[in-house]
């Protein structure tokens, strides 16, 4: 306690003040050597990833970190037989609208990116570069996914199934979780309480229970087996709703006074959420696109039950899973390794790119539950 | 004594554990009084709906009696009324949902919810190479709770379009006009806005997630497993059985009785080699035997095969490959493991794996948030980013790849026996307690990172002025850290630790892209293995066994832990009590 200190003793402790620096430099030491370990620890298993990817010898793990023979030999393996033809594109007249359509909306898209205006005067330019960009690039990577013929490549095949379903998730979920979780932030209407609590309870039953059920249900239009990729992004997309709680704790911290002045100036609860709304959730958009886009990468045991048996609907947990844990692990596991570094590698930059929204989006989901 | 007579201040002067006991005592005195209130609340809710339900069929008759013609026909035509005042767009909603209904309910729904009591009756047959197909429960409980959801929405659509009608009268009888379906439209994105955006997520909700968890928590009560696998056989109900057979089945011990003649008064116990599996009460020469061919091949498979009078045919396949048999009763006791049992050590190793992984992780990774963020310490965006890696890379890589590298013939154990550390490799995924503590350690690896980053977040938010102020009174590193930082951390990270603690009771990548619950326990029913969750044994039942019964019971068990475990905890913190507060 601060106050039953005597003087006599601040006074003993002045020495331990002076001694203050060498011991902080100690402490300082310490935590580098502990920082260090620990970032050896961490970073190992990666690094040998990547080494082993490039080992030439065969067989399983060794007990030996550095190849004795190098080779791309893993590399080339999983490219093995994949086609690129700019023939897909319009290949047939389906194809013909699908490309036409896509590319007018990214063209339009990324007009109106460079021709917006400044909506106030803070703001230095008139074009958001950084937006027509990201539209170009999405751009770009639908008509390159088309392109690409993968009939002939596992590995390819399942990266494309992935990414398909990423994306898809991405717009999805995202678009979902905005609209429950700004409703049930926003609006006071008969049920809302009985929602949460219905969604809490839900949230409770563990997810693989209904696994069965899930499956017979995907059966019953098709979606299993060689449809199992939009099968996946249906399931994945239905329910996804029920994760709101992260952002409508983001949207509980915007004062609720901008829209009551917003609707006092005649605008609809519509535009109140995308005009006003909208532009102010950015964090915690991206936070949800993010996490809708990485989710299907890990998805293994669902997407393994419904495309059991078809290799050309496996996404890449599932494809390479089966490469080292129930085919032949001595022959494929560098091979495994690469196919490894080749999904970490898009995924791992994308997240450290976006690493702020994260950290913001699990903080915030912290803090307020 | 204390509580009733005591005042804030009071309160406030009492140290940290006496809080916490009053606490407790609060808790506990206050349960009798809780489950009162909850039988009082319980009883009210019975009451209200039965009111309710009076009230609903008295509004219904008078709105009949006093509704003008319109009215009258919406009773059986859905949406007349509706149409008929001008409000073509809900009217013609209201009508097709109807028709839809009727159609769905007679031509399809009715046939499988008449069956809903038996689950059907009719076998499938073959009929020299032709499979004739008889009912299928699955399809019948299923499309029956389906169904039932349909009447329910329909009762529900019904009961609107009425009250509908009743207040299109009392707007236009005051002289009112109604809303056009512009307007309909026009508030479907603004005060009805709500409606707009919960259609879609309520339907996916429906449909993937209520449906399929309904029909889940039935099959608890049926005998739905790989012996009754529909189209080709049929299941049906079996009361609360499989609840029996997980919570409070016996260990099933069989009774042997060898008939030969020549027994010698010696008790004989069997240990098979991975715990005690057999035993054997008394012996002759022939059970000696036997046992000793059992003994040698625990290991293998015997089977046992009830005989017509009662008595067992015991086969064991020694390691010869030759089979020893013996006929009898009350002589061998053979004891096979129980459900009951199983779930309980699974449950118990859930519980202590959830613990560990939250708060090892929790306080391990605060640390770490309280290292890197430590004043003079460099390169801090440097160490987050590698801590970080783990959280960005897939954990289908990187646990699988860890996996291997504690294998047996994996880079850890080949270097430390290249090294000359150890002779025979360390049994990271074979003993029992080592893949536990493996486990736990790797879920360190993987853990630490996501506190250190909702950590760093949180002691940003600590006001420096405390830290300064317990400097200057002469608190050392560890005494702020007990009494500033944690405090604050717990407060404030409070809820988060109650979803991370029910998260990781159903935490199923880490064990089983790291173990898959191996190694198996011999004593352990189901194929459990001694790592597993319940939810990756729920898991192997469903996709391995095909024991569907057992794993929706399981399900629900689960539900019940998380349900009680989030009942107690809410009684502990406030702040995630009032949801307004935050606003």
């Amino acid at each position: 306690m601060a106050n039953d200190m005597n003087i006599q003793e601040v006074a003993e402790k002045a020495p331990r003040l002076r001694s203050k620096k060498g011991h902080e430099r100690r402490v300082n030491a310490s935590i580098y050597a502990i920082l260090i370990v620990m970032s050896i620890i961490w970073l190992c298993p990666f690094v040998f990833l990547v080494l082993q990817s490039f080992r030439g010898e065969s067989g399983g793990q060794v007990a030996y970190v550095i190849p004795k023979q190098w080779t791309l030999d893993n590399y080339r393996f999983l490219f093995e037989g994949v086609a690129f033809s700019l023939k897909a594109l319009v290949k047939d007249v389906p194809a013909i609208i699908l490309t036409v359509v896509t590319n007018a909306i990214g063209v339009l898209g990324m007009v109106k990116f460079l021709t917006r205006k400044p909506k106030n005067p803070f703001e230095k330019t008139s074009g958001n570069i950084k937006g027509a960009l990201l539209v170009f690039g999405v751009l770009l990577l639908i008509n390159v996914m088309r392109c690409v013929d993968s009939t002939n490549c596992d590995f390819v095949q399942w990266f494309m199934n992935t990414l398909t379903i990423a994306l898809f998730c991405a717009v999805i979920q995202t678009i979902m979780v905005l609209s429950v979780s700004y409703t049930l932030s926003r609006m006071r209407f008969k049920g809302r309480k009985l929602i949460m609590n219905v969604v809490l309870v839900l949230g409770m039953f563990p997810g693989f229970l209904t696994m069965i059920v899930l499956y017979y249900l995907l059966k019953m239009m098709g979606l299993t087996q060689a449809g199992a990729v939009p099968g996946l992004i249906l399931i994945s997309c239905a329910s996804s709703g029920m994760g709101y709680y992260i952002s409508k704790g983001f949207f509980d911290t915007i004062p609720k006074s901008l829209d009551e002045s917003a609707r006092i100036d005649g605008a609809t609860r519509f535009q109140v959420f995308l005009k006003i709304i909208m532009p102010m959730a950015k964090p915690i958009v991206i936070y949800t696109i993010l996490m809708a886009f990485m989710g299907p990468w890990g998805d293994y045991v669902f997407a393994s039950y419904v495309a059991f048996g078809h290799k050309a609907s496996y996404n890449v947990a599932v494809g390479l899973y089966r490469w080292v844990n129930t085919n032949d692990y001595q022959g494929y596991f560098t091979r495994f390794c690469a196919g490894g570094v080749l999904v970490a590698i898009p995924i791992t930059v994308l997240f450290m790119a976006l690493q702020k929204y994260y950290v913001e989006g699990v903080t915030g989901g912290a803090v307020k539950g | 004594m204390v509580g009733e007579s005591m005042n804030d201040l009071d309160y406030l002067r009492l140290s940290k554990p006496q809080k916490f006991a009053l606490k407790m005592k609060k808790f506990f005195a206050g349960l009798p009084a809780r489950l009162l209130g909850a039988l009082k609340g319980l009883l009210m809710w019975f009451v209200n709906l039965f009111k309710g339900i009076g009230s609903f069929i008295c509004d219904l008759v008078t709105t009949y009696i006093h509704g003008d013609w319109k009215t009258k026909v919406s009773y059986t035509v859905m949406g007349f009324g509706s149409m008929a005042r001008g409000q073509w767009l809900r009217g013609i909603l209201f009508f097709v949902f109807q028709t839809v209904f009727n159609l769905y309910v007679w031509f399809f729904g009715a046939g499988y919810l008449s069956k809903l009591g038996t689950l059907g009756t009719v076998e499938t047959v073959k009929k020299g190479r032709v499979t004739v197909y008889g009912d299928n429960s699955f399809l019948i409980l299923l499309y029956g709770v389906l169904t039932i959801f349909f009447v329910v929405a329909f009762i529900y659509t019904w009961y609107v379009n009425v009250k509908q009608n009743k207040m299109s009268e009392k707007i236009l009888k005051s002289g009112k006009k109604l809303k056009s379906a512009k307007d309909d439209m026009a508030s479907l994105l603004d005060n009805q806005f709500h409606k707009t955006l919960l259609a879609i997520p309520t339907l996916g909700v429906t449909v993937f997630t209520i449906l399929p968890i309904i029909f889940m928590i039935l099959v608890a009560f049926t005998n739905y497993d790989n012996q009754h696998q529909p189209p080709g056989k049929l299941f049906t109900w079996v009361g609360t059985a499989n609840f029996e057979t997980l919570l409070a089945s016996p260990d099933n011990k069989v009774n042997f009785d060898v008939t030969s003649t020549t027994a010698e008064s010696a008790a004989l116990t069997i240990t098979a080699k991975n715990g005690d599996i057999l035993t054997v009460n008394t012996a002759d020469v022939a059970a000696a035997e036997a046992a000793e061919a059992l003994t040698a091949a625990a290991d293998t498979e015997f089977t046992m095969v009830e005989q017509a009078d009662g008595t067992y045919q015991f086969e064991v396949f020694s390691e010869a490959g030759e089979s020893v048999s013996f006929v009898g009763k009350d002589l061998l006791t053979v004891k096979t493991p129980s459900f009951s049992y199983t779930f309980k050590q699974v449950l118990l190793w859930t519980l202590i794996w959830a613990f560990f992984a939250t708060f090892l992780n929790y306080f391990l990774g605060m640390l770490v948030a309280i290292m890197i963020n430590k004043k003079g310490i460099k390169f801090k965006k440097l160490w987050r980013t590698i801590l970080v890696m783990t959280i960005a890379i897939p954990q289908f890589i990187s646990l699988l790849y860890v996996s291997k590298m504690f294998a047996a013939d994996g880079l850890i154990n080949g270097m430390l026996m290249n090294w000359g550390w150890i002779s025979q490799p360390l049994p990271f995924w074979t003993d029992p307690t080592w893949a536990r503590v493996t486990i736990i350690g790797i879920n360190i690896w993987i853990g630490i990172p996501y506190l250190m980053l909702i950590a760093t977040g949180i002691l940003m938010n600590i006001p420096a002025d405390l830290y300064e102020s317990a400097r200057i009174d002469g608190a050392n590193a560890f005494q702020t850290y007990m009494k500033i930082t944690l405090p604050y951390m717990l407060f404030v990270t409070g809820p988060y630790l109650l979803t991370s603690f029910t998260g990781n009771i159903n935490n199923f990548n880490v064990i089983f892209l790291l173990s898959q619950g191996k190694p198996l326990g011999l004593d352990l029913a189901g194929n459990a293995g001694t790592t597993d969750l319940l939810i990756t044994w729920l898991y192997k039942m469903t996709v391995t066994d095909s024991n569907y019964k057992l794993a929706a019971v399981m399900g629900i068990l689960v539900f019940v832990v998380c349900a009680v475990i989030n009942l107690v905890v809410y009684n502990f913190i406030p702040s995630v009590k009032n949801e307004e507060d935050f606003q």
